[in-house]
């Protein structure tokens, strides 16, 4: 192959050699010779030139192959002029000579490489011949080889092919090995490590299922199904009876599931599995409850075992935590299908607040609030995993969270109204207590301090323990109703006004109620000090809790509307207003009575002389100065009308004047008897219209002067009933002298006092048959000596 | 319109006792009977012409004693009852007497005499309710709608049952009844029921209210505690037959529904003294006249218990359209238990308050000083009742 290229490389150099001065002779040739002849143009030319200028081949270019030396010669020698014809010739001439000199010189260049060329191909020829030689030899050789190889392979083939099948049933036989121990594998691991045996029942079963119409297979197919039936029916005892703790009865389950049992069905018994260990844990807690009494006549249940922080405590770790656990598995197993996962979980967890409201309901007591607290709080927390899968629980449980603070709330209420009410009880017995002579008992300042602080120390306490309920480290108290309603609704209305109208209520029920039937009556310092109480609240005791409750409990903006202070306080002052009443009504009866009585039993007409004040009166002013002291004790003075010097003097005035033949004489006298009228309607005239039973001020003198004027306007009116004798008459003049002497510095205007005697003087004398009044000095004489 | 202003009547003596000319259904009249030691006491007998706004007196002497409380037969018109305190000087009895007035002044006299104590006339006795046995006669009460033939009194702590025969020349006290118990029982007061064909009474002892069947002298309800203090007067509602209304010493008027003795249906609690008087109207139980010794008159609307809690009822055939409509705002009004006014012309305590038995839209007051007031319903209020 060498020496061919050799060759024709040698080929390739000489024809260009060859063939260019050739062509540049041929060229030169016809520029030479048709130099002149160049003016006429080709006839042919347009007409070519239009048909196609690359396919027909210019015949006059020089270069171009299809040089056609006549016709260029034609062309020249018509077309071009002398000169031009002549400088081509000379071009041409020099071109001629330029190639010729060009051609020697390459000519002489590549003989060299031409020689050795040849050399080199001779000897390329020589080397050939020996190589073929040795080629045929290597070719009989390769044949020897190639046919004893042949032979080797036919004398092998049979051999090889045995053995490929032995190795082939070798591993079958190896496979069937385990196939045929599968079933005694299943039955040594189904006992102990049921895990394991299904790993290999996995593995087994589906060759088994493809080979079983091979009676052997399915032998052993049936037998391991066996085995696994065996063991799914164990599991599923198991899953039955056992009690498993919920990861066993996870994995157990897991295992029945690879089982191919039914899922639906295991699902159910999953969950009935787990619902009896639920129930199981709840009925633990339940234990803890006493029985539930359906009669509701038990009337102090023994108290728990367990204080409430440690029952949810266990609550939440064990049934809480399970339950947690639990549904986790079963979403896990049988997919987000919660379609019966969420009711069995809803059904247990209604259940368990069940519980833990029945437990609450134990908390009769106040006990210990940060403990309630803290077992709320970690209720609310432990709940909240389980609100994930129970999203409906969230509202249950706030509610109950609610619910159950709600009721520690109301229950401070009313633990709030007993102590105040047994606050009450213990003043009613420190009044009613008989006091050692010599020795005062505490007096109404006192028992009213006590009374007022001890009830707003509790009040105080009582919020203290409710602000636990919204401190900052209980979790629930984030929930927007203990931001907001708890402390608006439940805490300030529900608690501190409601208290406080209570208290009022309570407070007015005293002065209301027992005046009506029955009923012992409250003693009248009761009501003195109730009223002082109340009117306490409306000046500042009121506002006072309002504030420290709106701090503790700061209310929403735009919480529910409140009830404003001044609505409270207005409360508080009615009440007042109506124990004043009553007391100034029961006092003023309870002297009236005494006179009534003193009026009615006695025999007017056939009375001797007056000798001295009637004891009666004495009563009445002892009783008045008593009631003075006690109103005192709590009452400011008030302010008294008139109390000027001239009082002693008006003290006498009546009796002086009676003493004159001036005011009664005109109805003593018969000629003219309508003189009276005129000059009591007169003196009427000018005095203003007294209202007996009207509402008095909150101070002493207001109180004193209703109780006087009721008593003293019964004794006009029980003297008017009466006929009296001369001596009856002068009595009742005594004795309103002395009732006068005593009486006038009690009430806030004196004149209302006069005024009221004056009346009950002129009454006695119109009831009078004999009218001859007891001369002045007597009556005062008389009274001094009382 | 403005109301008309109150007619006022003053009497020489002091007085306690007023009723109304009970058999007398066209004029209104009234009688007055006066307390006083030293002179003779007067039965004033007071027409009352509502066209003029006259008042016209005629007295009529009474001889035995100070009249404590006084009242007339619903049969005759001429005669009447009276409770008079016979004194002497150690001794004090009340004593009660069956009169008969002249003739003329029966009806009335239309011409009135200026001087009223030189044409005094007195009455004529027709007998004595015998009461030695029983102690003070408290009050007299004529059988309601009756003949005037029966009278029942109270005295001390007996109820007397008395038959008036010959032309009730005679008392014979057919019935009695004693109160048993502790201490001095004595009655106040009394009424008699128009209802049940007449054969229940009510009376007041202390604070006590009992009701009582005439037929066999036995109690047949009480009222313990009715008030807190004495039971001044007592009024049964014309037309309800268990409703009774109370009033004493507590400042308080009660309404009682006797088949229900603990509780009051209603109270009042307008008075600042006692109550002495409580009474109905006779027509239209919701008006309530109260007299006390605060000097004060009050005239309450009770609706919520009356016989026409809902208005009067009228039938819609009998008015015209615009009528109608009229009735219907009417209807529509909030129906109140309210005080409709409070009459402060008395000076003294008013001891008695009496409605017309002619004319059911004014009534008559008497305070201790002897002024009897009489006034209208305002007419207001009359026309809303009518209408």
């Amino acid at each position: 192959m060498f020496v061919s290229c050799a060759r024709c490389e040698v080929d390739h150099l000489a024809v260009p050699a060859a063939s260019q001065p050739n062509s540049s002779i041929t060229r030169s040739q016809p520029g030479a010779g048709a130099g002149p002849s160049g003016g006429d143009p080709p006839v042919s030319w347009g007409d070519e030139h239009g048909d196609a200028a690359e396919e027909v081949p210019d015949p006059t270019d020089i270069n171009g192959p299809h040089f056609d030396p006549e016709v260029f010669m034609t062309k020249v020698r018509s077309e071009c002029p002398l000169g031009q014809l002549l400088a081509r010739e000379a071009a041409l001439g020099r071109e001629i000579r330029a190639l010729d000199s060009d051609m020697q010189t390459l000519l002489y260049e590549n003989y060299n490489k031409f020689i050795s060329a040849t050399d080199t191909i001779r000897k390329m020829k020589v080397d050939f011949r020996h190589m073929e030689a040795e080629m045929d030899d290597l070719a009989a050789n390769m044949a020897a080889i190639s046919a004893s190889s042949a032979r080797v392979s036919a004398a092998l083939q049979d051999r090889h092919r045995r053995g490929a099948q032995l190795a082939g049933v070798q591993a079958l036989l190896r496979k069937l090995q385990a196939l045929v121990e599968v079933p005694g594998r299943l039955r040594r691991w189904a006992g102990t490590e049921p895990a394991r045996a299904l790993r290999c029942h996995a593995r087994a079963r589906a060759v088994l299922r493809h080979y079983r119409h091979l009676p052997s297979f399915r032998a052993i197919e049936d037998e391991s199904q066996a085995i696994m039936a065996d063991l799914a029916q164990r599991l599923r005892m198991r899953l039955r009876e056992e009690t498993l703790d919920p990861k066993e009865l996870t994995e157990c389950v897991e295992m029945l599931l690879q089982l191919e049992e039914p899922a639906e069905e295991l699902s159910e018994e999953f969950l009935s599995q787990a619902g009896a260990r639920l129930e199981a844990e709840l009925a633990a807690l339940e234990a803890e409850l006493p029985a539930a009494d359906p009669s509701g006549t038990a009337t102090t249940p023994p108290p728990p075992a367990s204080d409430i922080l440690d029952f949810v405590d266990r609550g939440s770790s064990a049934f809480v935590g399970t339950l947690c656990q639990l549904a986790g598995s079963y979403r896990a197993l049988f997919g987000e299908d919660t379609g019966r996962l969420e009711p069995f979980a809803a059904a247990l967890a209604t259940r368990y607040f069940t519980l833990l409201e029945r437990r609450l309901a134990l908390e009769r007591g106040l006990g210990d609030t940060s403990l309630l607290v803290r077992a709320l709080d970690r209720f609310h927390r432990r709940l909240r995993a389980l609100l994930e899968l129970l999203p409906a629980g969230a509202d249950a449980a706030a509610e109950l969270v609610a619910r159950a603070a709600r009721e520690r709330v109301d229950r401070y209420l009313r633990a709030l109204q007993t102590f105040f009410l047994g606050c009450l009880g213990d003043v009613r017995q420190a009044l009613a207590a008989p006091r050692p002579p010599g020795k005062e008992g505490p007096g109404l300042p006192d028992l009213l301090a006590t009374l007022a602080a001890s009830v707003l120390g509790q009040l105080k306490a009582v919020l203290a323990y409710v602000q636990l309920f919204t401190a900052r480290d209980v979790a629930f108290a984030s929930l927007p109703y203990f931001k907001g309603e708890f402390c608006v609704t439940a805490v300030r209305e529900g608690l501190v006004v409601a208290f406080v109208r209570w208290l009022c209520r309570t407070a007015r029920g005293f002065a209301d109620g027992p005046t009506e039937r029955g009923a012992p009556a409250a003693p009248p310092a009761l009501l003195l000090l109730l009223a002082r109480l109340c009117l306490d609240y409306e000046n500042s005791t009121i506002s006072y809790i309002l504030t420290l409750t709106d701090e503790q409990f700061p209310p929403q903006d735009s919480g529910p509307a409140v009830t404003p202070g001044p609505a409270l306080c207005a409360e508080a002052r009615a009440a007042a207003q109506r124990l004043l009443d009553h007391y100034v009504q029961v006092q003023g009866a309870a002297v009236a009575q005494m006179l009534r009585k003193s009026v009615e039993t006695r025999d007017w007409l056939s009375t001797v002389e007056p000798r001295n004040v009637r004891a009666v009166m004495k009563r009445v002013v002892e009783d008045i100065t008593a009631i003075d002291v006690q109103v005192g004790q709590l009452f400011e003075e008030g302010v008294r009308r008139a109390q000027s010097s001239d009082s002693s003097r008006r003290a006498f005035s009546v009796y002086s004047s009676s003493r004159a033949p001036g005011r009664y004489a005109p109805s003593y006298t018969p000629s003219a008897p309508m003189d009276t009228h005129l000059l009591s309607n007169i003196q009427k005239l000018f005095s203003e219209r007294i209202d007996i039973f009207s509402p008095v001020e909150f101070n002493k003198v207001s109180v004193l002067t209703g109780i006087i004027k009721i008593s003293l306007k019964t004794l006009l009116e029980c003297v008017r009933l009466r006929t009296l004798g001369r001596f009856g008459l002068q009595q009742v003049q005594v004795d309103g002298h002395y009732l006068q002497l005593y009486l006038w510095r009690f009430a806030s205007d004196e004149r209302v006092v006069q005024g009221l005697l004056d009346e009950v003087a002129a009454s006695a004398a119109h009831r009078c048959l004999d009218p001859v009044p007891m001369e002045h000095s007597v009556v005062e004489l008389i009274c001094e000596r009382g | 319109m403005e109301d008309d202003a109150p007619v006022i009547y003053g009497l020489e003596f002091q007085a306690r006792a007023l009723t109304p000319q009970t058999a007398e259904t066209d004029a209104i009249r009234f009688l007055v009977g006066t307390q006083s030691l030293r002179y003779d006491n007067q039965i004033h007998i007071i027409d009352f012409d509502d066209e003029n706004n006259i008042i016209n007196k005629n007295v009529l002497l009474h001889q035995v004693g100070e009249i404590w409380h006084i009242s007339t037969s619903p049969a005759d018109k001429g005669v009447l009852a009276t409770c008079y305190n016979k004194t002497s000087d150690t001794k004090v009895m009340t004593c009660a007497a069956v009169w008969r007035m002249p003739k003329e002044l029966e009806s009335g006299s239309h011409e009135s005499p200026d001087d009223s104590s030189s044409n005094t006339q007195t009455l004529e006795l027709l007998c004595h309710l015998d009461n030695t046995a029983h102690g003070n006669m408290a009050c007299v009460m004529w059988e309601p709608m009756g003949d005037g033939k029966k009278i029942i009194s109270l005295a001390d702590n007996n109820i007397l049952l008395w038959d008036l025969q010959e032309s009730s020349a005679k008392a014979v006290l057919s019935s009695s009844a004693a109160l048993e118990g502790k201490g001095q029982l004595k009655f106040t007061s009394g009424r008699w029921s128009p209802h049940h064909n007449c054969t229940q009474i009510a009376t007041a002892n202390d604070t006590t209210v009992r009701g009582w069947d005439t037929r066999s002298m036995r109690q047949i309800y009480c009222i313990e505690n009715a008030h807190g203090q004495l039971v001044r007067d007592l009024d049964f509602n014309p037309n309800k037959q268990y409703y009774l209304a109370s009033c004493g010493d507590d400042c308080k008027v009660k309404f009682w529904d006797t088949r229900n003795v603990t509780e009051p249906v209603k109270t009042l609690e307008e008075h600042s003294h006692w109550v002495w008087n409580v009474r109905y109207n006779h027509s239209h139980d919701q008006l309530i006249l109260t007299g006390s010794s605060d000097s004060r008159v009050i005239l309450s609307n009770m609706v919520s218990i009356s016989s026409e809690p809902f208005g009067h009822m009228v039938d819609d055939d009998e008015l015209s359209d615009q009528e109608d409509q009229h009735q219907e705002e009417k209807i529509k009004e909030p129906l109140q238990d309210s005080v409709i006014a409070t009459y402060e012309e008395h000076e003294d305590s008013v001891y008695a308050v009496e409605w017309s038995s002619a004319d059911p839209w004014l009534f008559a007051s008497l305070s201790y000083d002897g002024r009897l007031v009489i006034n209208r319903v305002p007419r207001a209020l009359k026309y809303h009742i009518l209408l």
